[in-house]
């Protein structure tokens, strides 16, 4: 089989746009073989994740795009990276990793990416727009893309990802078609009160059980309140796109392709319906967390995916709470917020600030705790909100992990022990 | 010498001979093969311990994260990655990182797709041969 091609795309082949933008079409077009793509299509807007692990093979990749005069031909976000570059030194990351790390970002921003550094892109800038046709990488980018802004992109896989950026051209296939994107299975949120579906941790415990009950399938919501914020569905798509390969979910009245259940479903019938119970969720929920209730707690991680200018309002909110009854964050426990400068610069100028570092909260900014070494090997039990986090974390970091709500994760800094008192769990 | 011949689809099309490596699960790279050894560290795996450098891995498909490319192409360059791929069903996450390596330093790692009475005609340590067509033959 062979892809139809265009004239551009035979002169993108033919290195008439350069040598880097020959190679990244190569790669694309070995690609949409591998897929069955019988032709290539425009994409508008990018998002690279191949930038956010450091290794020597995608150092290699991107500085040779970037010697070879590769220059982006749509406008390119950047993923975390796997550096704080501003304050690496505070969090103890080692000289060599960091003049790597330095090195990928350079060949990436060479290149003419935007230095967002964040995988809350869809927070933060250049947000696409509905029916837009993107090439994104970043698992919970690419579900929060699709599900709930309504623009189309495939799963991009690292380095395939500056391919699409360089060139503005992807294999047309799978979620770019309108055909690819209906509902499959039904999941029916039943018996669950409406004030447990307002806390945080209820979308990162669903999604989590969404991820892993869908498959391959794209699964439709029915029963979420409309007035679930952006923090709560990005928390959701980073859960199911970690227990699983989510990368579209629709959701009733919520999301953009599915004002109703035919149009969720574009008329078809779900191949499976599933009830999801309070129940279920209690168990999904434990299933996050390998830490027991009362163990030592020696570090809290927030901000997977990176925090919001809101959600750092609401842990002002929280501290000032505790604050105010004289209590402190106990001396034996790190407390890091992971953000992106985009949010950062908002809570810099806001009224809160100080509530934050006062209180000992050490915010961390273009990476996250799985790329860049700055947990510590002496380091035994986290605590976060995520369940992106708490998924990764007892495999990646090491550590054991206790799954909570932003309250509990507060509460249990100041304590110096796991504490969790909501009262769904 | 005789043998069985099967015809397969090349996914990345090369030429490599082997021992079959033959497992049941599918496997995700990343977390699932070090980089450095070539063993399948992902110790739910039921391969779990065995190691794929330079042998032809049968094995159903990838699966998890897409940061498999990346763990595969880590190894080709390390020189651990199998001498082969046999799959069942194709992975573009492993496809890619086998192309990108291609494109970067001239060395893929063929991936040949199989029809699943084929696929699990192949037994363990059987003597492979994959032609750039997709041709798969168990030397005998």
């Amino acid at each position: 089989m062979s892809v139809k091609l265009s004239t551009r795309d035979e002169q993108l082949l033919n290195g008439q746009h350069g040598k880097a933008a020959r190679m990244a079409m190569r790669i694309l077009v070995r690609m949409a073989e591998v897929q069955g793509a019988d032709e290539m299509m425009d994409v508008s807007q990018a998002h690279i994740d191949g930038c956010g692990l450091l290794s020597d093979t995608g150092l290699e990749f991107a500085e040779t795009l970037a010697v070879k005069g590769g220059k982006v031909s749509i406008p390119t976000t950047l993923n975390m990276g796997p550096l704080d570059l501003q304050n690496w030194r505070q969090f103890g990351v080692g000289e060599d990793f960091a003049a790597k790390a330095i090195r990928q970002a350079k060949a990436y921003t060479d290149m003419g990416c935007i230095p967002t550094w964040t995988c809350a892109p869809y927070q933060s800038y250049l947000t696409p727009r509905f029916g837009q046709q993107i090439a994104w990488g970043e698992s919970n980018a690419i579900c929060y893309a699709n599900s709930v802004l309504g623009a189309r992109t495939n799963r991009y896989a690292d380095f395939i990802d500056i391919c699409a950026a360089i060139t503005g051209r992807v294999p047309k296939c799978g979620l770019h078609l309108e055909e690819n994107r209906k509902g499959q299975i039904l999941l029916r949120l039943v018996d669950i009160d409406p004030a447990i579906m307002q806390s945080n941790a209820f979308y990162a415990v669903l999604g989590h059980l969404i991820g892993t009950v869908s498959g391959d399938k794209i699964p439709v919501i029915e029963g979420l309140p409309v007035n679930v914020s952006s923090d709560q569905l990005k928390a959701l798509c980073a859960a199911a796109a970690s227990s699983g390969a989510l990368a579209l979910f629709h959701a009733i009245g919520v999301t953009p392709e599915a004002n109703t259940l035919e149009e969720a479903f574009k008329g078809d019938k779900p191949e499976k319906s599933i009830d999801i119970h309070l129940s279920d969720l209690q168990k999904f929920r434990a299933d996050l967390s390998t830490a027991a209730e009362g163990d030592k707690l020696d570090l809290v991680v927030l901000g997977c995916p990176h925090f919001s200018f809101d959600e750092f309002r609401n842990l002002a909110k929280l501290i000032r709470a505790e604050t105010e009854k004289g209590k402190t964050l106990r001396p034996d426990v790190r407390f890091i917020v992971i953000s992106c400068h985009t949010s950062y610069a908002l809570f810099r100028r806001s009224e809160f600030f100080n509530v934050l570092i006062d209180f000992g909260v050490e915010v961390t900014l273009d990476t996250c705790i799985f790329h860049t070494p700055m947990v510590s090997s002496a380091t035994k039990v986290i605590m976060t909100n995520s369940g992106k986090c708490a998924y990764y974390a007892p495999g990646e970091l090491g550590v054991q992990v206790a799954f909570g709500t932003m309250a509990e994760c507060v509460d249990s800094a100041v304590r110096g022990y796991v504490c969790r008192k909501e009262a769904w769990v | 010498m005789t043998g069985r011949t099967l015809p397969g689809k090349p996914i990345v099309a090369g030429s490599a001979a082997g021992r079959a490596l033959v497992s049941r699960e599918p496997l995700s790279f990343w977390g699932g093969i070090s980089p450095r050894t070539g063993e399948i560290i992902d110790r739910r795996h039921e391969r779990s311990g065995a190691n794929v450098a330079g042998r032809i891995f049968v094995f159903p498909q990838g699966k998890g994260s897409s940061t498999s490319s990346a763990t595969l192409m880590e190894s080709i360059k390390t020189g651990v990655a199998p001498a082969a791929i046999i799959n069942l069903k194709v992975d573009p996450i492993l496809a890619l990182g086998s192309i990108v390596s291609d494109e970067l330093y001239h060395k893929a790692v063929p991936i040949v797709v199989l029809a699943e009475k084929d696929f699990y005609s192949i037994r363990e340590d059987d003597s492979l041969t994959i032609e750039p067509d997709g041709t798969v033959k168990i030397n005998t």
